[in-house]
């Protein structure tokens, strides 16, 4: 065994270990950090498959941003996560049943010995042409995939436009600031002048 | 290196996006008491589209190495999408206006979704595909749950999503399980890779045929695949179930063309009875479960799972005429449905959503000129001789005999039950007494009424000539 198969094996069962926490541990917040540990492993497992922009991509944008916050919303918001299971367990003897034979089914059909001899490929286009994985996929993607790669763009702006216009509403009832009008008060909307008769003044006569 | 020639293919869509962008952008300057002008620019930006699709061109034209396919074939699908979006504009305007909805997203989210049918039936490449059919999914997401007052506005909106992506899940594997079998992503070359497939590539392809089938049966709404679309239908404010109800079957269609026959034509024998089974389920549950609904809206979302059942007799049949019957019946069903919600916009009022049966109670003594209207889609849809739905079903029918008898049998003796619940509804508006006497309040909205009448009298029009609609869905139908 090499250590490159010794590797895959220990970032493998890391990663299923920790996707299976994800699910079954009951503190939400101990479930986000499994999620983040299932992130780093299966970067590490594309790492050995020496795609390490994706690798690096993975860590940063998911485990750097995305993961930090879901954690704040998890921390936030105060989830009742016994309503949620509820069904677990009771669901779960079906769900394993269904599972079993759907892999089993995809087992008999494609074959085991087929999935024993699927070949690693030797070499990738990046090593085929010469240079880092980084800059092939950054040639691939400004070339060869520059229409997916703009359609893709659309549907982050059309994500945008949705979520603001399913978010940015005035609510009835909720008690807000608005710093125009708070800008644009004038002396006289806030500050009365009242004359009083001064004590002074009446004793003197 | 590109050329502005390999973008010239692209020049509707890249007019859509820039226009659309242009839009959101203009929109924020509009206030609300002139939001009309949006209204109004949303759909000279679907007419330019449209001229700019229709422009003549003599044969089909590849971009981006065969991502992007423009033939005759993607151009009368994208008329259809963009004929049915300007009809939806003008239906949904009176909708949007008394409920606070009448803003500039509704627009440029549903631009966007048109943008992504456009792109699915233009796509030559697994990526295109499934990157259109998101941002088609992505813009109704949305726009399911722009009204955020509903509660089951939603409720359905999250029903949509969760299913959606579900589907869209199967699809992606579907496909990755065709790029491990072929090794591109290229519909043309996997239709080349798979005539000359070894056993165990075959069986690979198989198995990502059934989840490719899956997936596309979770976007038309055909049993069992079904269960998402009465809630959404019956649940998203009636603008929005008007828009998601037409436009995007004739995408579905155009997409399912491209992936079963495009990429997987010599599995044909395979599909096929994978998509018989799909038909003849959704033909008995869409009609025999309409029958017992009393939602108008329910009733369409059923009446659509048995539509999907007979346009999918025409696909299955493999022919070319199978698949211009297809086509002529997704589009003719795009504007007959187009026509139905308007019928139900047509009813409602600011407080009152017209979506029971029982509100078309008598609508003959309110007003007797849209009872006749509502009676033409009635009786398109149901498929009584002289409308365009009885050429359509006929169409598919036909297509469908040599090969798959049974199957026609079984769709004639549907067509037939279905016809019940159709008829039920001109029932109820010409010999039932009206809930109130007073004439109907029409929209004084000048433009609805009229794109509305002539819808309507259009199904009954393209009845009687259909020949040159269905001339052209045979003519771009390759052999």
């Amino acid at each position: 065994m090499t250590t490159e198969l010794a590797l895959f094996y220990a970032f493998a069962a890391v990663t299923v270990g920790a996707a299976l926490g994800v699910i079954t541990v009951k503190n939400t917040v101990h479930a986000a950090l499994l999620l983040v540990l299932t992130f780093f492993s299966c970067a590490c497992l594309w790492l050995l498959l020496r795609a390490e922009f994706l690798a690096i991509v993975l860590v940063l944008v998911y485990v750097g941003a995305v993961m930090v916050l879901f954690l704040f919303v998890v921390m936030m918001l105060d989830i009742k996560t016994d309503s949620l299971r509820e069904g677990f367990a009771r669901y779960l003897p079906v769900a394993a049943v269904v599972a079993g034979i759907m892999l089993a089914q995809m087992l008999a059909l494609i074959g085991w010995n087929a999935m024993l001899q699927v070949p690693a490929p030797e070499s990738d286009g990046a090593t085929l042409a010469g240079v880092g994985n980084t800059e092939w996929l950054g040639r691939a993607l400004f070339t060869d995939y520059i229409l997916p790669f703009e359609v893709a763009a659309v549907i982050l702006t059309v994500a945008i436009v949705a979520a603001i216009a399913l978010t940015l509403r005035r609510r009835p009832g909720v008690r807000h600031q608005d710093p125009s009008r708070q800008v644009l008060v004038r002396k006289e909307d806030r500050l009365r002048v009242v004359k009083v008769a001064t004590e002074g003044k009446e004793a003197g006569k | 290196m590109l050329t502005w020639n390999e973008l010239l293919p692209l020049v509707p869509e890249t007019f859509l996006l820039g226009a659309t962008l242009l839009l959101l952008i203009v929109d924020l300057f509009v206030s609300q008491q002139r939001r009309g002008l949006t209204h109004f620019l949303a759909i000279v930006i679907l007419v330019l589209t449209a001229i700019l699709t229709a422009r003549p061109h003599p044969e089909a034209q590849q971009a981006f190495g065969g991502m992007f396919i423009r033939d005759g074939f993607a151009d009368l699908l994208k008329l259809g999408i963009l004929v049915t979006a300007i009809a939806v504009f003008v239906y949904a305007k009176p909708y949007l206006k008394p409920r606070g909805l009448f803003q500039g997203e509704f627009y440029v989210l549903c631009l966007t979704g048109v943008l992504g049918m456009m792109l699915m039936v233009s796509a030559g490449n697994l990526i295109m595909i499934y990157l259109g059919l998101a941002l088609l999914a992505l813009s109704s997401y949305a726009l399911v749950a722009l009204n955020r007052d509903s509660p089951q506005s939603s409720e359905s909106a999250m029903k949509y999503f969760v299913l959606g992506a579900l589907a869209s899940g199967m699809l992606l594997y579907g496909m990755s399980m065709l790029y491990g079998a072929t090794g591109t992503l290229d519909l043309s070359r996997i239709h080349g890779a798979a005539e000359i497939a070894r056993h165990d590539q075959r069986m690979l392809l198989l198995f990502g045929l059934v989840f490719v089938v899956v997936g596309l049966a979770f976007k038309f709404g055909a049993a069992p695949f079904h269960m998402w679309l009465p809630d959404v239908y019956q649940g998203s404010p009636t603008a929005v179930t008007l828009f998601i109800a037409s436009a995007p079957k004739i995408a579905a269609f155009g997409m399912a063309w491209r992936l079963l026959e495009g990429g997987l034509a010599s599995l044909a024998s395979d599909w096929q009875g994978m998509l018989a089974v799909l038909a003849l389920l959704s033909l008995a549950i869409g009609n025999l479960v309409a029958i017992a609904q009393t939602n108008l809206k329910r009733m369409l979302a059923y009446s659509t799972i048995s539509h999907v059942g007979f346009l999918l007799l025409g696909l299955l049949a493999g022919t070319k005429e199978g698949y211009a019957a297809a086509m002529f019946y997704a589009l003719t069903y795009a504007i007959t449905t187009a026509a139905a919600f308007g019928m139900i916009v047509l009813l409602s009022r600011a407080d009152f959503e017209a979506e029971e049966i029982d509100d078309f109670k008598g609508l003959n003594q309110r007003n007797g000129w849209y009872a006749g209207m509502m009676l033409m889609v009635m009786a398109s849809l149901a498929g009584v001789p002289i409308w365009v739905g009885f050429i359509a079903k006929l169409a598919v029918l036909q297509a469908a005999v040599p090969e798959f008898l049974w199957l026609a049998i079984a769709g004639g003796v549907f067509a037939v039950i279905g016809s019940f619940y159709y008829l039920r509804v001109i029932k109820v508006m010409y010999f039932d007494p009206p809930a109130s006497p007073d004439p109907l309040v029409v929209p004084a909205d000048v433009p609805f009424r009229f794109v509305l009448s002539a819808n309507s009298l259009l199904l009954l029009g393209l009845g009687i000539a259909s020949g040159p609609l269905w001339a052209w869905c045979l003519a771009v139908v390759p052999s």
